[in-house]
């Protein structure tokens, strides 16, 4: 199948990979980049699209999204999520191993990649997992999950049996040089708790989540990491200590990256002081302090990547007592427009926010994508900054309405998603 | 949220799910009802007919024994019609939603639920889906509240130390971190601008910035009870010393134990409570539970007549047609 040529015409490119935040236009042919600013010899566009007045970005990729898709289909499906990534400007969706079956061996690997073919909507890469059947107590295959695709190793959410056990994972892993994405929790820290434990956790009288839950588990795998040299990824960091503590390593030469979920950057343990299930993380929403700590890690590039850490959920999921609730949020559609606010309010230059989302976490993957250089793949967003929106269910494009920004107003409307130079998604101006 | 959720829009009592959110006025209602209500529950015709033809359920979640027993007779004696359902956590297990056991039992029409459960935030929970006529009644959720032993303690506190809580030093010893009477208390007694509310206990049984509720750690008794006026001791759970929160009854009774001797430095006119049931030789001595200073068996009494008021208020706004008076 040869793609159609397009111009994308008088659009304000902003590639942090390349420097440019500028007016101009942009080629692609054969379903990648071939030029930016004037046209390549010989080129003639199939297609035009007019974007003027609105932005020209790589196509988004999210460090971390789940499908629910093998084995919980009632709260999404790859069909449903992919849909809605391309209705978000996001291109690549990198979903963690804890579907079931659990991905730890290359059929699962297939079959998501098999059923993500079916769909005009964002590629889908998976993490495999780290331990068999994520159990914690034997390796998995790495090898063969590699072999399969897997763009990287983790236990998701679930810990391992002994330090032993994480110290033969990361070898084995570092053998065939695979990045071992980590969450960093000490479990019988965080025990049954359902919040920060703070001043909210004890009006309330939830059991909280410690500081340390997160901190000594940074402190345990950082040290690992020193020992065996393998490449880690600290996922969805919580704490400000922690991403001091990773700056730290980072800037002793560990071969270490982290990230932060969009959620904890406007959200604290305050949200959740009336009972809101749709405010129960895990990790926890942290303190105002943390908050804080958190943006200042993603300013100074500690955290390379902001992800959206998509939980969809059924309604029901979140219809009990707090403690009794499913944690985690339907994130995909809130990506783009969190991280324009955050440049909007100025608390990061839009190019430092793009980047985020789009090369910061494709060099993560290692993929290459998130960037528009010339002969890369042809990923694109492009959105109207000025268009706002209003988060609803309905509003809400993914198959999960749990969401803790209900009612908010959000910047930025995507018009058009390319994926491989293919237009998925069209949006019309209203 | 639970301002709206608890008070109706005539500023009256809606559901009763926690002493936060409601205000001085409306714990002074409540006070003065229970008070009214006391004079009922000492004659020998023990009932009025304020909620007749209403139904009542007991919803427990967890075992009870005193709480359930004075809400049903708080219920009978005010003529309601009284069903008791105990689920234990295992059989809710098995398939059904709490929701769904909800809608089960509205469609029954109730007209109130009192709930207790394992779990902090249930009660506000069922109150924000119960149908507009329902009312909900905490009787313990989680670590949380339960603020209708609180406004007993309260009740009695008012009855033996006067109205003026201003005066007074109160001491809550004991396990505060898994608390909820002690959660309600903290409340209700800064609500009513009581002179200085002390928690004391190691720290294992302190819960992280407890003092943003508005109270003055101590953790050595004896600089705790210096010049209490009321001293409020707390069950201790034995699962305390697996979860490694201590380390033996013992040395809590050395450390922690109300004895007469420790009680000297309280005021000599101390008043010992305790929202039972007591464990004694590890929280205190049965000379101190059954002494002169210990008001625990009136605190099982009031707590009818409170809860009497509490049903009664919380009733009343949805029909706004019976008084008591």
């Amino acid at each position: 199948m040869t793609e159609a040529s397009i111009h994308i015409r008088g659009g304000h490119l902003v590639d942090p990979a390349n420097g440019i935040d500028a007016v101009t236009d942009l080629y692609i042919a054969e379903g990648r980049i071939a030029a930016v600013g004037n046209a390549p010899d010989g080129f003639t566009a199939d297609i035009t699209l007019d974007a003027g007045g609105l932005h020209i970005i790589p196509g988004l990729v999210d460090l971390c999204a789940r499908l629910r898709d093998p084995g919980q289909e009632h709260k999404a499906t790859i069909d449903s999520e992919c849909r809605a990534a391309a209705a978000s400007g996001i291109t690549t969706l990198c979903c963690p191993p804890d579907t079931t079956p659990v991905v730890d061996t290359p059929a699962v690997i297939e079959l998501i990649r098999h059923r993500a073919s079916q769909v005009d909507g964002a590629r889908v890469v998976t993490l495999g997992a780290l331990t068999r059947g994520l159990l914690g107590e034997h390796l998995s295959e790495m090898a063969a999950l590699k072999e399969a695709g897997c763009v990287g190793v983790s236990n998701a959410l679930k810990p391992l049996a002994s330090t032993q056990i994480e110290r033969r994972a990361f070898e084995y892993a570092a053998t065939f040089d695979l990045t071992v994405f980590l969450y960093a929790d000490d479990p019988a820290l965080s025990m049954d708790g359902c919040l920060h434990e703070g001043q909210v956790s004890t009006r309330l009288g939830l059991r909280g989540i410690p500081e340390a839950a997160e901190t000594v588990a940074v402190a345990r795998d950082l040290a690992l990491i020193q020992q065996t040299g393998v490449r880690a990824h600290f996922c969805r960091l919580t704490t400000e200590r922690a991403v001091r503590m990773v700056a730290r390593a980072q800037f002793d030469g560990l071969p270490v990256s982290a990230d932060v979920a969009i959620p904890y950057l406007y959200l604290t343990e305050l949200d959740a002081s009336e009972f809101n299930s749709d405010f129960h993380f895990i990790p926890p929403l942290r303190t105002g302090n943390d908050r804080a700590g958190l943006v200042t890690g993603l300013r100074d590039g500690t955290l390379g990547a902001l992800c959206s850490d998509h939980q969809p959920h059924e309604a029901d999921a979140k219809l009990a007592p707090f403690p009794a609730t499913e944690p985690g949020a339907s994130g995909i559609d809130t990506l783009l427009p969190l991280t324009l606010k955050l440049a909007q309010e100025e608390q990061l230059a839009l190019g430092d926010a793009i980047a985020r989302v789009t090369c910061g976490p494709a060099a993560i993957l290692n993929l290459p994508c998130g960037e528009l250089s010339v002969g890369r793949t042809a990923d694109i967003c492009i959105f109207d900054a000025g268009a706002h929106w209003q988060v609803t269910p309905d509003t809400l494009c993914s198959q999960g309405k749990n969401t803790p920004f209900n009612g908010w107003e959000m910047p930025g409307q995507v018009r058009y998603t390319l994926r491989n130079g293919r237009i998925i998604f069209t949006r019309e101006a209203r | 949220m639970s301002v709206n959720l608890q008070i109706g829009e005539d500023g009256r009592l809606r559901h009763f799910l926690s002493i936060e959110g409601l205000n001085r006025a409306l714990l002074t209602e409540i006070l003065d009802t229970a008070e009214s209500f006391a004079g009922v529950t000492e004659q020998s015709v023990k009932k009025v007919p304020l909620l007749r033809g209403r139904t009542i359920v007991n919803l427990f979640f967890e075992a009870s024994t005193r709480t359930r027993t004075t809400f049903e007779l708080a219920a009978k004696r005010l003529s309601a019609d009284v069903l008791n359902i105990n689920i234990s956590a295992s059989s809710a297990v098995k398939g059904e939603t709490l929701l769904d056991t909800l809608r089960n039992l509205e469609a029954m029409h109730v007209d109130m639920f009192v709930v207790r459960h394992a779990d902090s935030g249930t009660a506000h929970f069922i109150a924000r889906h119960v149908q507009p006529h329902v009312s909900v009644i905490n009787a313990g959720d989680g670590r949380h509240a339960h603020p209708t032993q609180a406004m007993l303690d309260i009740f009695t506190i008012r009855r033996e130390k006067g109205p003026d809580f201003g005066r007074l030093t109160v001491a809550i010893v004991g396990d505060i971190a898994h608390s909820r009477v002690a959660r309600s208390q903290i409340h209700a007694l800064n609500l009513l601008n009581v002179g200085e509310l002390r928690v004391v206990a190691p720290r294992t049984l302190i819960p992280a910035h407890v003092e943003s509720l508005g109270v003055r750690v101590f953790h050595d008794l004896h600089e705790g009870l210096r010049d209490a006026d009321v001293v409020i001791m707390l069950r201790l759970q034995r699962e305390r010393m697996e979860g490694a929160m201590l380390p033996s009854e013992h040395e809590y009774y050395r450390l922690y134990g109300l004895t007469r001797e420790r009680l000297a430095t309280a005021k000599p006119d101390v008043t010992v409570m305790h929202p039972g049931p007591i464990n004694r030789g590890v929280e205190m001595d049965s000379h101190v539970a059954d002494g002169p200073h210990s008001v625990i068996l009136e605190q099982v009494t009031y707590g009818i007549a409170t809860r009497m008021a509490v049903m009664s208020m919380a009733m009343h706004p949805v029909t706004g047609q019976e008084s008591h008076d």
